[in-house]
């Protein structure tokens, strides 16, 4: 297999069980495990999720029409518990996905962290499990809820969320310290990552700047010209629909369809939006791993591919989806799809590498 | 570390820590009671509803469209300062492939930093007195701040693509 990488400088730069090799590892499998976990959300629970919503709002305002309250609060404690369903798997998706964007960052200021190499191992390993720890809680506050709980509104998953996060923020302030160190003339004993500039790496350095750029426009537009109309008409429908239930002039099946519409068009939105920039993030992040990747130019080229193609066909299809339905869902799932497939080639690569750097070095034996 | 590269990763830090701090704190001490007002508001509107009391009911949808406008801003004060903190560290490791003169790469950078504290610090200004103006300004001039940094920015990466170009296409010459 030919590979342009040299291999002794860069080797350097990615010593056995180092601080960045725990990074780089853990924060490849931490993205592509919360990009899967999104995948699956978006085809079996998100749309079923809002379809349970939309038909529970309209029972409630059934409810309301006929003088039943008490049928009402319980129709309500359902919604809370459908909301919490959908809001805990959107943050655990989210917060894991993060938590890899950070890992590689980290991994790219190693060399700037003047600490004793065993610390910094300690700190990723502390890291991966913080950013590993913290989705499982989020996804399981609905779960566990207040069961055994000491406290009235916290319950144990989010005891757990909760100490996984202040785990990430204490290894984030001891990598700042040691930055700081750094910048104090203090050497971090590693060398710098090499200088790549491979068409792997421009090709992802130009197209996650393009992306970001473009999502950034994108959510400056919604919330310039999307965000206080939809506040407003959320308001406005809500009051509509009450408003039928208490004259008993029928509508509410119409407000409620509207109030889903709505609801549908601001997410995909955000959705869009959020994508966007995060896939550029992604992209950028990864031009760096280049290097790592030890498989030849014409693979690691169809993975970059394949990384951007995903990463424009699921925000783009996302936004599609308020016209075209589940067909565009569909469409924007097989992007996130895409993307996932191309991390866990390059992944792939990254593990190659390492095993022929150990395998030379003796380290696996 | 040159000066931009070193503004830019220590910006992208603080930044990350503020960010991250403020999520720990709105998650232990503000986010649950916000969710069950909102929620509870809703409630309580389709119980008023059902006893016909019709003001009672338009102002509890009031309260929750209040408190669903600060709890959006509130969650995206959050994933804005951590994503763009993210984004300054990642531009700090590669700033020195951005072509622009000495002083640009100062200023665009410096501009990208403020930028990226100001807008999400309009966004949750406008929480403080719904609609107030100066917090939405904030947040316009912090987001066309940061727009116009990372369009430079692109730009600059662009002329490093063309650089290396004719890098590699003259060393091809001269190798044939």
């Amino acid at each position: 297999m030919s590979t342009h990488v040299t291999p002794i400088p860069t080797a350097d730069t990615f010593a056995p069980m180092s601080a960045r090799r725990i990074f780089i590892f853990g924060g490849i499998v931490l993205i592509a495990g919360g990009m899967l976990f999104g995948d699956i959300f978006a085809v079996f629970v998100l749309h079923q999720n809002g379809g349970q919503t939309g038909q529970a709002l309209l029972a409630a305002a059934e409810a309301a029409s006929t003088g039943n309250s008490l049928a009402v609060k319980q129709i309500f404690q359902h919604i809370g518990g459908l909301l919490e369903d959908h809001g805990t798997k959107v943050d655990a998706h989210v917060h894991m996905t993060d938590a890899g964007y950070l890992a590689l960052l980290v991994a790219l200021l190693q060399p700037y962290v003047a600490l004793p190499q065993r610390r910094k191992k300690l700190l990723a390993g502390l890291f991966v499990a913080g950013g590993l720890l913290l989705p499982v809680g989020i996804f399981l506050i609905h779960y566990v809820g207040l069961a055994y709980s000491p406290f009235a509104r916290i319950g144990w998953a989010s005891l757990l969320a909760d100490t996984a996060g202040a785990l990430l923020i204490v290894v984030l302030l001891a990598e700042a310290y040691g930055l700081w160190k750094y910048l104090r003339g203090d050497d971090s004993g590693e060398r710098e990552l090499p200088t790549d500039s491979s068409w792997e790496r421009r090709t992802l350095l130009s197209g996650g700047t393009i992306l970001i750029l473009v999502g950034f426009l994108y959510g400056a537009w919604y919330a310039g010209v999307d965000l206080h109309r939809h506040e407003a008409r959320e308001t406005q429908i809500l009051k509509n629909l009450l408003d039928a239930s208490t004259s008993g002039t029928g509508g509410t099946v119409v407000e409620v369809a509207s109030y889903g519409s709505l609801a549908a068009e601001g997410a995909v939105k955000i959705a869009a939006h959020s994508h966007v920039i995060e896939f550029g993030l992604l992209a950028m992040l990864l031009s760096f791993v280049q290097p790592y990747v030890y498989l030849s130019d014409r693979w690691k080229r169809r993975w970059v591919t394949l990384l951007l193609g995903g990463s424009v066909i699921l925000p783009v299809f996302v936004l599609f989806e308020i016209n075209l339905g589940l067909l565009a869902g569909a469409i924007a799932d097989v992007g996130g799809l895409l993307v996932i497939i191309a991390l866990v080639g390059m992944l792939v690569g990254v593990l190659r590498y390492s095993g022929s750097l150990d395998a030379v070095s003796g380290v696996a034996r | 570390m040159s000066s931009p590269r070193r503004l830019l990763v220590v910006g992208g830090l603080v930044l990350a820590v503020l960010g991250t701090l403020y999520g720990l704190h709105y998650a232990i001490f503000v986010e649950h009671q916000t969710l069950d007002r909102m929620g509870g508001s809703l409630a309580q509107a389709f119980v008023h509803a059902a006893e016909r009391n019709t003001a009672e009911a338009r102002g509890a949808v009031d309260e929750y469209a209040s408190t669903k406008y600060n709890y959006v801003r509130q969650v995206d004060v959050h994933s804005h300062w951590i994503g763009l903190a993210m984004l300054l560290i990642v531009l700090g490791a590669v700033f020195d492939n951005v072509v622009l003169s000495k002083r640009g790469r100062m200023w665009v950078a410096s501009a990208l930093v403020t930028g990226s504290f100001v807008f999400p610090l309009g966004v949750i200004l406008q929480t403080v007195s719904h609609g107030a103006s100066y917090a939405s300004a904030l947040a316009i001039l912090g987001t066309a701040t940061v727009t116009i940094a990372l369009a430079a920015i692109a730009w600059g990466f662009a002329r490093g693509a063309d650089q290396m170009t004719q890098i590699e296409s003259s060393s091809m010459g001269s190798t044939l």
